[in-house]
């Protein structure tokens, strides 16, 4: 027998081409390039404008007919209103829709000069548009009353783009995961490939490493360009250590794809795939503070909440993005990130198998 | 030397309500050198026998050397030296044949050039082509050359040329031949009696998890189907004696008297017979034709079935 252990170069090496091939047929899929790299910019970039920082818009304020033209002109002098004239029922009906913030009319108590203001309780705007007429009217009887300055909030608020941004990495490196590995294991499964490279002298470790490795190039590719065109447009940053927030990234995406193989270790058919990864990822999708924040469900399932791997890699995606906070504080999310990539990894490896 | 292919006593049972027993303690030995085909309908456990043999399914009981190793101990060493053809994958259709075979090709310790292998199965030209791209014919030849890469010793084929066209077919046969003249062996299983009797040196026929008959095609026929038959149709009648029957030339009964069935165990010897008797008789022979026993026709000897319509007795 020849030397059968001839060294093999890189490039002939079964890692080196079973990474190859499948970035080769990533890219030869186009459908498989949008929905990777431009559905999560399109829905972030969505997103981000339809829940843009507005410039403080002013208010509307129906001033009814009926009031006296001296406490007319009076109120018109207040900031930050836009006035209109109409009758009271018609005031009171655009107030209903939503067209006005709130109604002046004279207190038919009290007499012309004196007058009642009309909200809706269920809208923030109606109840800021009452506070600021009232400071305008204190103001405007004891003329010595100096108004407040507004001191605004500077860099250190949190923009909607800003807390939707970590959690829409987290969607996809849990997609990633497990559509990424998950399904494309199954796929490899159902067309029988799996069991033709069984047929060869290629190991299951080298087989599962190569689709660790073409899964985190194309996390790399998704989050780089995730976050650029996130800072280009929105100006989204990363407060905490870059080298920390890349940490985080490695051990979600490693959580998730030992998710997914765990999800493909048995399924034989797509529908069984697409079932189990449902099952798996609409709970998260729901309940892990991707668009939301998760603290918005009732205390009861809270601790429930928090042991889901997506709730953790949110959450600490967020604490190091936004608010700049260290790994070293967030123990418990990394903990339970750790433990599920062993627990799922181990059982994996147990049911795995190759037909 | 060992045998290529040694397996006694095989037997596979699947669990299940009822169990199903897709082997039935079936022995196989495989001389190297050789192309043996494992003949039989569908579901007669060719595909189980044939995937126990290449080390991907265990058997319930019975031992297998291949190569005399097992597959319990040298793995490892008996994927490096042999090539399989399952009976169907579906190789990416985004990957270039080039791609493709390279890709196999890194899995051995010890491979052909893609290049070389792609050229055996003469796809130069489609090197370039996705998958996709090719027929059925040429992704078969595909599937062969990935399973020839790694300069296998040994050969599994199942069915290789189900659902092919003609033309397809003989290639593929053409290169199992090629890679055999070169001293490998060959395991293949198939329906199709054309192929085993074209390909393979030995067969075994198996049915219902149990093999029936063995030997070389031309053996099986003899032992089995021996009988070629004549027939003769004559303008008129010649009556019923016109020909003298012996040991080697039977007559079968005539339900038209212009009509006549004859058996033969050589035919060399019997037609210059017929054609003397009919000359005798003073009648015109109108046509003459003659049917030499096939597989197919041993097949129905010991089964009382046709090998492609399974489940219809009789």
């Amino acid at each position: 027998m020849s030397e059968i252990s001839k060294k093999k170069s890189l490039f002939a090496s079964p890692l080196f081409q079973l990474v190859i091939t499948r970035l080769l047929e990533f890219i030869r899929e186009p459908q498989a390039v949008f929905w990777v790299y431009f559905f999560p910019l399109l829905m972030a970039f969505s997103l981000g404008i339809a829940f843009r920082e507005k410039p403080q818009e002013d208010l509307r304020l129906c001033i009814v007919q009926m009031v006296d033209e001296t406490t007319q002109q009076s109120l018109k002098q207040a900031n930050g209103f836009v006035f209109s004239s109409e009758s009271f029922e018609k005031g009171l009906d655009l107030l209903r829709r939503g067209r006005v913030d709130a109604v002046v009319d004279p207190d038919p108590q009290k007499g012309k000069s004196r007058i009642r203001i009309h909200t809706d309780p269920t809208r923030p705007e109606s109840a800021l548009a009452k506070a600021r007429l009232e400071a305008h009217l204190a103001r405007a009887n004891q003329p010595g009353l100096e108004p407040i300055p507004d001191v605004a909030l500077g860099l250190g608020g949190l923009r909607y783009i800003d807390f939707l941004i970590p959690g829409l990495l987290g969607i996809n490196l849990m997609g990633g995961g497990l559509w990424g590995v998950g399904y494309a294991l199954v796929d490899l499964r159902v067309r029988k490939l799996l069991k033709r490279f069984a047929a060869t002298p290629l190991r299951v470790r080298d087989l599962l490493i190569s689709l660790a490795i073409s899964r985190f190039i194309f996390t790399a590719g998704q989050v780089i360009i995730l976050l650029g065109a996130s800072w280009l447009v929105f100006g989204v940053e990363i407060r905490g250590s870059i080298l920390q927030f890349c940490l985080l990234i490695g051990l979600g995406g490693f959580c998730f794809l030992a998710l997914g193989l765990l999800v493909a270790s048995r399924a034989s058919k797509y529908e069984t795939v697409n079932g189990i990864m449902n099952l798996v990822m609409l709970p998260m999708y729901v309940f892990s503070g991707v668009f939301f924040s998760a603290e918005r469900f009732p205390e009861v399932i809270g601790p429930a909440i928090r042991l889901l791997p997506l709730t953790a890699l949110n959450d600490s995606l967020r604490a190091v993005m936004n608010d700049g906070r260290s790994i070293t504080t967030l123990g418990s999310e990394v903990l339970i990130l750790v433990l599920w990539t062993a627990g799922a990894l181990t059982l994996a490896i147990r049911l795995f198998r190759w037909r | 030397m060992d045998a290529a292919i040694e397996c006694v006593d095989l037997i596979k049972t699947f669990p299940g309500k009822p169990p199903v027993e897709a082997v039935r303690g079936l022995s196989l030995s495989i001389k190297r050198g050789e192309c043996f085909g494992i003949l039989g309908p569908n579901g007669a456990g060719k595909t189980t026998t044939l995937e126990i043999l290449e080390g991907l399914q265990t058997p319930t009981s019975g031992t297998v050397r291949i190569l005399g190793k097992t597959w319990e101990s040298h793995a490892p060493w008996l994927r490096e030296k042999t090539g399989i053809s399952l009976q169907e994958t579906k190789l990416s259709e985004e990957l270039t044949v080039l791609e493709t075979v390279r890709l196999f090709s890194s899995f051995y310790q010890d491979s052909a050039d893609p290049n070389d292998v792609i050229a055996q199965v003469s796809l130069e030209s489609k090197a370039r082509s996705l998958i996709g791209k090719l027929s059925g014919g040429q992704k078969q030849r595909v599937a062969l050359a990935c399973a020839l890469v790694g300069k296998p010793e040994l050969l599994f084929l199942d069915e290789p040329t189900t659902g092919l066209d003609p033309q397809s077919r003989r290639q593929v046969w053409e290169l199992v031949q090629n890679y055999q003249d070169k001293g490998g062996t060959v395991l293949i299983t198939t329906h199709y009696m054309d192929e085993a009797e074209k390909l393979c040196g030995s067969l075994a026929i198996v049915d219902q998890g149990k093999i029936i008959a063995e030997g070389s095609p031309a053996q099986l026929i003899k032992s089995h189907a021996g009988q070629t038959r004549i027939e003769v149709d004559f303008d008129t009648p010649p009556g019923s004696n016109w020909i003298e029957t012996g040991l080697e030339l039977s007559q079968m009964e005539n339900l038209d008297p212009n009509h006549f069935v004859l058996h033969s165990s050589s035919l060399i010897e019997s037609l210059p017979k017929v054609l003397e008797a009919a000359k005798k008789s003073g009648k015109t022979i109108q046509a003459i034709r003659t049917h030499q026993p096939t597989l197919e026709d041993v097949f129905v000897a010991l089964t009382g079935r046709h090998l492609r319509d399974e489940g219809a007795s009789s």
